[in-house]
């Protein structure tokens, strides 16, 4: 009776590890199929000509997604230009004044801006860019992934340099450097890996973002280097195209799914790997 | 030069000082740099200002932008179940209820996943290949991008609902709906609970569970009545911003959830959400209260996923803390 | 006749209302080696960290009374220019763990944006690392990183990077209390070599330490400054009560 009683207890601790095992592999079901999807749908379509071609009309074959990729860079760099500098200076602000008031509120900030809905950054942009400067445009676009990097970068940069040993600035005031010589060339070079994961982490997020760019940066079926113009973006092609009824750009938004796939992926590990190495050296 | 002849007296070095390198060089040098190091300081203090400006003044633009449809609709906005922009209606019930369902939805088909991979990564098997396999993999669904999960979606999996939907003879086999952007987003939302429910678990004291096995527990008694109990809040707390990320998402459901303004009937129903009906006429909006309207439904969107998302973050924070 | 090089009167010191050093009035003579000794918590790297103004680094700190270095306020100088004067060196070793070991014994001026010739930059280290001892184990690895040293010649290092910046005081807060004993003979045997040329202030709670490098010696007991003599008079003949049971081991 008691043996039974305890074999049905060893029973049941063995079927729920099962239960466990299969419930967790099974994630990988939906995440095979959808890397294996875009993979088999899209690869068909790439080659050299789809890199450096703008989009045909329909009915036409061929044609390319350079302005999608030209233009999501161009509003990525705009929007690095924009959020690395303040969001350093932030997580500079707030690991060097822990304990202001003002530390306080900035912290609750960032917290906040990292838990607004991306749709809702793109309203903040229509009202603050494209209205007052007359139209959709990649500055406005910009400014609004500006507003979705920051949080994480000043997230980092913070936790980095709450790291790194008290000695270190203490060493360098000794030597008589200034305040800010003490931040640029002793404290953020020490900490600069810690820095750079959370950089590129906040531009691996919003490489894919499509909906603060909806009334941003709005999309261009043309290649366009002009910030105050509207411009394209892979999400926003891949949005457009595969929500219109043409198979010839459902093929486009495939392939552009899979560059954009492939970009993200690499920015992930290469976000990984600073980071381990990051944790080896400290 | 005219810097040199402004230094105050009391900061020039005593000529005691032996030659250095190059005295004069380094007083001019430093001079300077004194000047830098207040305006450094200022510096720091508009970046960290700015952020709570730019909070402020989102919270601000919101609310101005949203009081022609407040004053004009007041509570109606809310209960009303009709939104027809021609005829200048606009109740938002629809998409509170899409938002709702899709949401809750997605919670529920979710949490079983993402509770049994926090168990597998944080307990049973903490440190091994294809445990590292597994954290990769739940990262790399983080990692995609919604509108990559909305375009599969539409490929994909619509037409598999949609023939569910056939089998179970409903009349009109849409695919598009409230349960295909549940599915999707289940997916979506799997990674932030499951890795904060794994840090979770891999901090409940050893000893704890050590005094369990030593009365004669099984795996899973120490898992149902150490582990789970120790790290409920923190579990509930990935739940939340789990639940914070699928009110907000807007593309992937946007695709797939079939775009409609009337009040879903059932969870096959097409539907809309507050994001995704943004999305869809934002662009549109052509009349001061229509687009007013579509901006209050996203200050009610950023009030709703701002309480839960801080509501998360203190939770974690007190959970670490202890 | 010796010259006064820093003097302290009525000096107190503070960590937000926790009282620290209370009224010292010190006078160190240039080219000489003080140690400061005393229990832990008696205030000595407080009094030390206000002779550079590093103390007013930590928020909350303040401090009250007279410093002057060549009968100049410290206090009313840009502690810039302070701690270009008066280098520190610290308890634990830290070198820039970014930096070559070259680089780190030049740190003061390449960090502070001062430009040398490449000639000058090489004179200045050989002659620092040499000043410390360094120049023979490390001048084949010079541009390795600094944190592959060991512990002693780390702290040699940092030595050398003050020793570089050419101040006229020294401070060491306990330089060899993270040091194993060979390391730390070695370090002491620098500070008779550095005398000549610097004015060394070595705080330490190790009263045979202090015995063996200075020339005059502090005891503080409790902020208080409880007497300050020559060396070999403190041990000998000491005047308070305090400082007598403190060497002879009573509390410490
Ligand atoms: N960073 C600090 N913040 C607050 N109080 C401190 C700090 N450092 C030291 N103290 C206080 O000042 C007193 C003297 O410390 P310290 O000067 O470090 O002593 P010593 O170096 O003689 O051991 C101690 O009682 C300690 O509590
Ligand atoms: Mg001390």
């Amino acid at each position: 009776m008691r043996t039974d009683h305890i074999k049905y207890r060893i029973g049941k601790s063995k079927g729920f590890r099962i239960l466990v095992f299969v419930l967790a592999f099974a994630c990988m079901i939906p995440l095979a199929a959808i890397l294996f999807y875009i993979i088999k749908a899209g690869i068909a379509h790439i080659n050299w000509d789809f890199l450096v071609n703008i989009p045909r009309p329909v009915g036409e074959k061929g044609g390319g997604i350079v302005n999608a990729l030209l233009g999501s860079i161009l509003i990525i760099a705009l929007a690095s230009l924009i959020a690395i500098p303040i969001g350093i200076l932030a997580g500079v602000y707030l690991s060097e004044n822990s304990k202001s008031r003002l530390a306080y509120w900035c912290r609750l900030s960032v917290d906040i801006l990292q838990g607004i809905p991306s749709i809702v950054i793109g309203i903040i942009a229509y009202f603050w860019l494209v209205k007052p400067l007359g139209g959709f445009s990649a500055l406005s676009g910009s400014a609004a992934l500006a507003i979705m990097m920051l949080p994480i970068i000043v997230r980092s940069t913070e936790e980095t340099l709450k790291m790194l040993p008290p000695s270190l600035k203490e060493a360098a005031f000794a030597l008589g450097m200034p305040f800010h010589r003490v931040i640029f060339k002793v404290i953020i070079p020490v900490g600069i890996s810690g820095i750079l994961s959370g950089v590129m982490l906040s531009i691996a997020r919003i490489t894919g973002e499509t909906a603060p760019l909806l009334f941003t940066a709005f999309g261009n079926p043309y290649l366009s280097g002009d910030v105050t113009a509207p411009v394209q973006s892979l999400p926003l092609l891949i949005f457009n195209y595969a929500t219109s009824p043409y198979n010839d750009w459902h093929d486009l938004a495939w392939g552009a799914s899979l560059i954009l796939l492939v970009w993200v992926l690499f920015l992930n590990i290469f976000t990984k790997l600073i980071s381990a190495k990051w944790k080896v050296q400290l | 030069m005219n810097m040199e002849t402004s230094i105050p007296a009391s900061v020039i070095p005593s000529p005691v000082v032996r030659d250095g390198a190059g005295l004069r060089k380094r007083v001019r040098r430093t001079f300077r740099q004194i000047r830098g190091e207040g305006a450094f300081r200022s510096l720091l203090l508009i970046a960290g200002g700015l952020l709570v400006v730019l909070v402020l003044g989102i919270l601000l633009t919101l609310i101005t932008q949203s009081l022609p449809s407040i004053r004009l609709l007041g509570l109606k906005f809310i209960w009303g179940s009709t939104w027809n922009p021609v005829r200048n209606v606009y109740g938002a019930w629809p998409f509170l209820l899409g938002t709702l369902l899709t949401s809750f939805l997605a919670l529920l088909i979710s949490i079983p996943f993402s509770v049994a991979i926090a168990i597998f990564l944080g307990e049973y098997y903490p440190s091994s290949w294809f445990a590292g396999a597994l954290k990769n993999a739940v990262e790399l669904i983080a990692a995609v991008p919604s509108v990559i999960y909305g375009f599969w979606g539409l490929a994909v999996l619509v037409p598999m609902v949609r023939q569910l939907e056939a089998r179970f003879g409903m009349e009109q086999p849409l695919g598009v709906g409230i349960f295909s952007a549940s599915l999707i987003l289940s997916i979506m939302i799997i990674p932030y609970a499951a890795s904060l429910g794994r840090s979770m678990i891999q901090m409940v004291p050893g000893h704890l569970k050590e005094a369990a096995y030593g009365l004669g527990a099984t795996h899973w008694e120490v898992i149902r009545h150490v582990v789970i109990p120790y790290t409920r809040s923190g579990l509930f707390a990935g739940i939340l911003l789990s639940l914070g990320r699928a009110l907000g998402e807007t593309m992937a459901v946007t695709m797939v959830i079939g775009n409609t303004s009337i009040l879903p009937k059932s969870i096959f129903s097409p539907g809309n959400t507050m994001a995704s009906v943004i999305a869809n006429e934002f662009t549109e909006a052509d009349k001061t209260v229509y687009l007013s309207a579509l901006i209050e439904l996203g200050l009610a969107l950023f009030l709703v996923t701002v309480i839960i998302n801080i509501a998360g973050k203190k939770i974690i924070d007190r959970v670490t803390n202890e | 006749m010796e010259s006064t090089i820093i003097k302290s009167r009525n000096f107190n010191a503070s960590f937000g209302s926790n009282h620290v050093v209370k009224n010292v009035n010190i006078d160190i003579p240039r080219n000489h080696v003080v140690a400061v000794m005393g229990p832990s918590g008696c205030g000595k790297t407080t009094y030390l960290r206000c002779i550079n103004r590093m103390h007013e680094l930590i928020p909350g700190a303040t401090c009250r009374g007279m410093m002057t270095i060549n009968e100049e306020d410290i206090y009313t100088m840009h502690p810039i220019f302070v701690r270009l004067k008066i280098g520190m060196v610290f308890q634990r070793p830290n070198p820039f763990p970014n930096l070559s070991i070259y680089d780190n014994v030049i740190a003061g001026y390449k960090l502070n944006g001062i430009k040398l010739a490449r000639a000058e930059k090489d004179r200045i280290v050989e002659h620092s690392l040499t000043r410390v001892a360094l120049w023979n184990e490390v001048k084949d690895s010079l541009m390795k990183k600094g944190a592959f040293l060991s512990g002693g010649q780390q702290q040699r290092l940092c030595i050398a990077r003050a020793v570089a910046m050419e101040p006229e005081v020294l401070l060491f807060d306990e330089p060899t209390s993270a040091l194993d004993p060979i390391s730390t003979s070695t370090v002491e045997d620098l500070f008779h070599e550095l005398k000549a040329n610097y004015t060394l202030i070595i705080v330490t709670h190790n009263m045979q330490q202090a015995a063996r490098v200075s020339d005059k010696t502090a005891f503080f007991y409790m902020g208080e400054l409880v007497e300050y003599e020559l060396t070999k008079d403190i041990f000998t003949n000491p005047r308070d009560s305090r400082t007598q049971n403190y060497i002879t081991g009573r509390f410490s």
